[in-house]
């Protein structure tokens, strides 16, 4: 039985796709047969991140309408085998997405598929309500800022209330992961710290990504920056995907580098 | 930071600022959630009632719900204006 997981945030720009395409692509690395679903219907950039913006031919809605079958539609990644990615569509909108189409594809998606992984648009319309609807657990992108904080918390009572499991009297399980994280300002005392926001929000921490570099330069080449072994947000996404499987990791980049003495007095 | 930064004013600590905002809007927002769907327009037309009698403002009435155990209480507090 496929696991249905939703990457959603509430705001936007937080990290919910990069973070999909890091997931979806560490769960398909450890061999596990991942699909991504790429909700943000007129919108759609997982495309883009994921490398295959060329290769789109057929997408959801299409599926939905079926106006394509799934098979035509499914986009096979070039990095890994177990991988693959259903693409928005760029020309309709939201109200394309209804809820028994959605749940069909789900339906047909889930007898293929180990984890299917729905990359949920900003906002608390109607695309981010398809894309939490059908999701067994939840994967909470925040910021540690007060905006995307607040949104966050938003989303949860949203997932607690209005979600097929809830609905069920079941709850989705879900997991908090702090994205552009920056542990020198945290110990400046400019930022929230993850304790902080896990304290908030009261959700069970999954992971921490370091604010970095390399997210923009993987995205410019469309990598997924799990791929960039030697970068810390790549790193960092690797223990999270592992936690998310069950295995105890360690947290890492939670604190700031020692400046050598020099550093500290002439800047740097 | 560099030598010079030493000699610059200690600022307060903004994340503290920040946790505790949203402790407050979190906590304000988690109850208004938790209340059921009649309860803004159950308050509007108790506002409109007092309202024939009294000039009032919009939050001279606060409606809580508060469930506990086995019962559910309906708190009501309106404020008059002073005479």
């Amino acid at each position: 039985m496929a696991k249905i997981i939703v990457v959603t945030s509430g705001k936007g720009g937080v990290g919910k796709t990069t973070s999909s395409a890091a997931i979806s692509t560490g769960l398909a690395l450890r061999g596990h047969k991942t699909v991504v679903i790429d909700f943000d219907v007129g919108l759609r950039n997982l495309d883009l991140i994921m490398n295959c913006e060329r290769r789109v031919v057929f997408d959801f809605v299409q599926v939905i309408n079926k106006e394509a079958t799934l098979k035509q539609a499914l986009i096979k990644d070039k990095r890994c085998d177990n991988l693959f990615i259903l693409a928005a569509s760029q020309t309709r909108d939201k109200d394309a997405l209804s809820k028994e189409g959605v749940g069909e594809v789900l339906d047909e998606l889930a007898k293929e598929f180990d984890y299917i992984i729905c990359d949920s648009p900003a906002g608390i319309e109607h695309g981010a309500l398809m894309a939490l609807y059908f999701a067994d657990e939840a994967i909470i992108v925040t910021n540690p800022e007060v905006s995307s904080v607040r949104d966050s918390d938003r989303i949860i009572g949203i997932l607690q209330s209005r979600s097929r499991k809830a609905e069920a009297g079941e709850t989705v399980k879900e997991h908090l992961l702090v994205t552009r994280y920056n542990p020198v300002r945290v110990e400046k005392g400019e930022m929230l710290s993850v304790e902080d926001v896990e304290e908030i929000l009261a959700v069970p921490l999954l992971g921490v990504i370091p604010e970095s570099e390399s997210v923009i330069k993987n995205s410019n080449q469309g990598t997924p920056v799990i791929l960039d072994d030697d970068s810390d947000a790549g790193q960092a996404y690797q223990d999270m995907v592992s936690r998310l499987l069950g295995e105890q990791v360690e947290y890492r980049f939670l604190e700031a580098e020692k400046k050598s003495f020099l550093k500290r007095m002439f800047g740097g | 930071m560099s030598i010079f930064s030493y000699f610059k004013k200690e600022q307060k600590a903004t994340a503290s600022i920040a946790k505790e905002r949203l402790q407050i809007i979190v906590a304000h927002e988690r109850t208004a959630r938790s209340q059921p769907d009649y309860l803004p327009q159950m308050q509007q037309e108790i506002l409109s009632v007092i309202r024939k009698y009294v000039s009032i403002q919009d939050d001279d009435v606060q409606v809580q719900l508060e469930n506990s155990e086995d019962c559910s209480v309906l708190e009501l507090n309106i404020t008059l204006p002073e005479k």
